[in-house]
């Protein structure tokens, strides 16, 4: 069916099993909402997470939060919103067959989203640069504290660095089953005092110390691993938005929008808006929270 | 609802001149690998998922062999638990899930619609490559160090089991983006190209079917996709959401996997359910009964699916009151399938019964789902599932359902549509014989079960005392008598695609859409415009014994012309 060539008559931009430009439409449009709906269902998993652990824990995320950059998270929140108005203009100019402002605008798009990345890759340097990693990566250094008004000890610092190195790659780790870090396995037995029902709240006065002498909660490594997940997660579909514009881009170039067959643009639109959407709440979730 | 019929004006005239076939349209390898036509890729899937299913049979039929002695029989307990891992794996996420939808569904779905192709054709190609993939991801795991986790990857131990854990689940994603692909396709399918006269009520209920099954997989399925990328991001990383060591939880992995899985098997069941719903009214020659309730049962078992995956933890340390109320709402789901299953059973009252292969199905459907869905019940209740919890009463129930019903209705579904699909009859009278023995072998093999469970055999387990078996050698006998019965379905079929009978456009006597086009049909499924009516109404029809088939007797009645004023 595939080389079956449209009869005369039939609109050469409406696939031969359509039988109108709107019905095609229409279809293209449904089945992008339907893929949004994964999509949200996809985060949802991650949002899931989140709920069941700060609910449980709350101490881990007021603690943890403090490390992420609220500045930073605000720009980045403004770029976004900013390159969901372009790409609703790059709609409207495709609609109006306005190619050239629609190239423009394509670009701008792209380069917030860019930006965004940018932002993104320096924040995530020095959380690498401090160890605050994921679970089983999560090696604190002292200096992060600059930021949270404690200027920790340079011995502790030391010690820190220590088990921060004496830990294997985390992929030998995780396959090997032993644990990177304090020296615990990564065993099938849950360890009570660890386990996500049986912590003690630490408060934030405690000087109960942990191994890295720092002034946290038990766990606070997980605040970690959801921040990484969720913004990894939502970082891969900015790369992915940057992909499909650049699709949009070419078929510009191709001439594909000169009879204002505007269905493309407007579906990564709506993708790029979801991007957004999912980002505000992020923003909101892992940066704003007091 | 904006329906418009879909003309192809200057096409038809052209494709008249045309015979051939959608199998005889291209020929060579990649006019089958690159086509957009619904019907090769139905077909393609088809043959995917049939060899997936012999691939999972033969998995079984080793692990009964294994179980005919206690103690090590033919294999030692690590490759036994690789075994029923794989068994598992193979028949639920190559086989089972994509099975109706993917292979007879899209071969069946835009035809009923009186449709060119689905919505989106590139998608669905997009939807079998992706398949594709995934079964290679999956028998790569196999290769290098197949899984012993059992399907469910539960953590902790899958996140520290030393076999090829991420190769299988990164599989699964995969396949589960193709069953989100062709979900999302039927759902925008059936909203958009319905013809003229194909009110919501007026679709057949083999729609309705897949249209609830694409709901839980667009929902359900992305759930599970997040679910696995965590489990590799947990053996990768060791981000540690589900590890105990690092603060995680690992019932939460439950609840993730139980959120999926349990719509999932509603997935597997409710496109069988509209498979039986168009087979039991054309071979009892009678309207559908009850036929807004089969549509709107089906719409309520997508929805309850979602809200009683707790029932499969209630030894996982839920609270009570989540335990209860999980419990309440898996008695509910009880309710929408015996509304179908009434309303079966009074279509077939007084009907003029045909004993054709696919009604033998049908019927056998009947008794073992009903066997399926009844157990299920003893296993919703609280008590009685702490008893039977993790014994082969479950591994029955679930082989009741899951064979019993979907591979039962999928059997019916593939002897009903197979002229269709092929243009050829099959052998009557060995498809009967199949069907008894695999209604027979399949009995042995897990009534057996549920006696053994009752008795706390418990499941997956490589030993067992010696009291058991006898009913363990009588399983294991019953599954060869259900691969003979399989065997034999092998040769006649393959026999009829080269010695078996041309078949007439309409053999049953279906007032349904497909069979209003040629056995096999050509590529573009119709010559003429079609509207639709009535989908059961079968006094529509009558034999004609000149071309061994039925006709419309009125055959004006579904053209566009004559028909746009339902």
């Amino acid at each position: 069916m595939s080389d079956q060539h449209h009869p005369s008559g039939h609109d050469p931009a409406v696939a031969h099993h359509f039988e109108s430009a709107d019905q095609q439409y229409q279809s293209a449009k449904l089945g992008m909402w339907v893929f949004l709906a994964t999509e949200i269902l996809l985060f949802g998993g991650l949002f899931v997470a989140y709920s069941v652990y700060r609910s449980n824990h709350p101490e881990i995320f007021i603690f943890g939060h403090r490390f992420l950059d609220k500045n930073l998270g605000a720009l980045n929140t403004v770029v976004l919103i900013w390159s969901s108005f372009t790409i609703a203009w790059a709609v409207r100019a495709a609609q109006l067959k306005q190619i050239r402002l629609l190239k423009w605008l394509l670009v701008a798009t792209m380069v917030f989203a860019f930006v965004f990345l940018g932002v993104k890759v320096g924040e995530y340097s020095s959380k690498w640069k401090h160890g605050l990693l994921w679970a089983s990566r999560y090696a604190p250094h002292a200096e992060e504290h600059v930021g949270v008004d404690h200027n920790a000890a340079a011995t502790s610092n030391e010690a820190s660095r220590e088990v921060g190195s004496s830990g294997k790659p985390a992929v030998v780790a995780a396959s090997a089953g032993s644990a990177p870090e304090s020296g615990s396995s990564r065993s099938t037995i849950p360890l009570a005092p660890e386990g996500p029902a049986g912590l003690a709240v630490e408060g934030e006065g405690s000087a109960v110390g942990h191994e890295t002498s720092l002034l946290e909660p038990a766990n606070a490594r997980i605040f970690f691993s959801i921040y990484f997940l969720m913004t990894g997660l939502h970082g891969i579909h900015v790369l992915g938005g940057i992909g499909a514009m650049l699709w949009l881009l070419l078929c510009a170039f191709r001439g594909d929008f000169d009879g204002g067959h505007f269905t493309r643009v407007d579906m990564v639109a709506l993708y790029w808006h979801v991007v957004d959407v999912i980002w505000i709440y992020l923003f909101l979730l892992l940066y704003l929270i007091h | 609802m904006e329906t418009d019929t879909l003309t192809v004006a200057g096409a038809v005239g052209v494709d008249r001149v045309d015979r051939g076939s959608y199998l005889t349209a291209g020929g060579g390898v990649r006019s089958w690998l690159f086509t957009l036509d619904h019907k090769r890729i139905g077909v393609m899937y088809l043959a995917a998922i049939l060899t997936s299913f012999f691939l999972g049979g033969i998995f079984a039929l080793l692990i009964r062999t294994e179980l005919l002695t206690p103690g090590q029989t033919i294999m030692t307990a690590d490759t036994y638990n690789k075994m029923f891992t794989l068994h598992g794996a193979v028949m639920i996420f190559l086989f089972i899930i994509p099975g109706i939808p993917a292979a007879l569904g899209n071969f069946v779905l835009p035809l009923m619609l009186g449709a060119k192709d689905v919505a989106l054709p590139r998608l669905n190609l997009t939807s079998f490559w992706f398949w594709m993939v995934g079964a290679i991801f999956a028998l790569v795991s196999i290769i290098v160090g197949a899984v012993d986790t059992g399907w469910t990857f539960y953590t902790p131990y899958s996140t520290t089991t030393g076999t090829a854990v991420i190769s299988m689940t990164l599989g699964v994603f995969i396949l589960g983006f193709s069953s989100i692909f062709t979900g999302l396709n039927f759902i925008v399918t059936i909203h958009k190209m319905r013809p003229e006269g194909m009110t919501w009520f007026k679709m057949p209920l083999f729609l309705w079917g897949l249209y609830a099954t694409a709901i839980i997989q667009v929902l359900a399925t992305p759930v599970l996709g997040i679910t696995l990328l965590l489990l590799v991001a947990e053996r990768t990383l060791g981000v540690g959401i589900f590890d105990p060591s690092l603060g995680g939880d690992p019932v939460l992995y439950q609840h993730f996997f139980w959120f999926y899985s349990h719509p999932a098997v509603y997935i597997m069941i409710l496109p069988a359910m509209g498979i039986i719903s168009e087979l039991v009214s054309v071979f009892s020659g009678k309207h559908i009964f009850g036929y807004r309730f089969i549509a709107y049962s089906s719409i309520a078992i997508a929805l309850l699916s979602f809200l009683v995956w707790g029932h499969h933890m209630f030894t996982s340390g839920q609270s009570g009151i989540t335990n209860m109320i999980f419990s309440a709402l898996t008695f509910s789901v009880a309710i929408p399938s015996a509304v179908k299953v009434f309303n079966w059973l009074a279509t077939m009252y007084k009907g003029s019964i045909r004993l054709a292969a696919p009604m033998l199905y049908v019927l056998s459907f009947l008794f073992l789902f009903a066997i399926g869905g009844l157990t299920g019940l003893f296993l919703g209740a609280l008590a009685t599932d702490v008893h039977l919890h993790d014994t082969y009463f479950v591994v029955a129930h679930f082989h009741y359902v899951m064979f019993g019903g979907t591979v039962i209705a999928f059997l019916g579904g593939l002897h009903y549509w197979w002229p269709k699909m092929f243009g050829r009859m099959y052998s009557e009278r060995w498809a009967q014989l199949s069907a008894l023995l695999i209604f027979v072998g399949f009995n042995l093999t897990f009534f057996t079960q549920f006696v053994m469970g009752s008795h706390g055999m418990p499941r997956r387990y490589y030993n067992y005392l010696e009291q058991f078996t006898r009913l363990h050698q009588a399983s294991t006998i019953g599954s060869y008598v259900l691969g003979l019965g399989f065997f034999i379905m092998a040769g006649y079929l393959i026999h009829s695609l080269f010695r078996g009978r041309p078949a007439p456009a309409n053999p049953w006597g279906s007032a349904t859409l497909e069979w209003e086009t040629t056995s096999p049909p050509p590529s573009h499924n119709f010559d003429r415009e079609l509207s639709a009516g009535d989908p059961y109404d079968l006094d529509s029809l009558r034999y004609d014994p000149n071309i061994g088939g039925w006709v419309r007797k009125n055959p004006q009645s579904i053209l566009l012309a004559q028909g746009g004023t339902t």
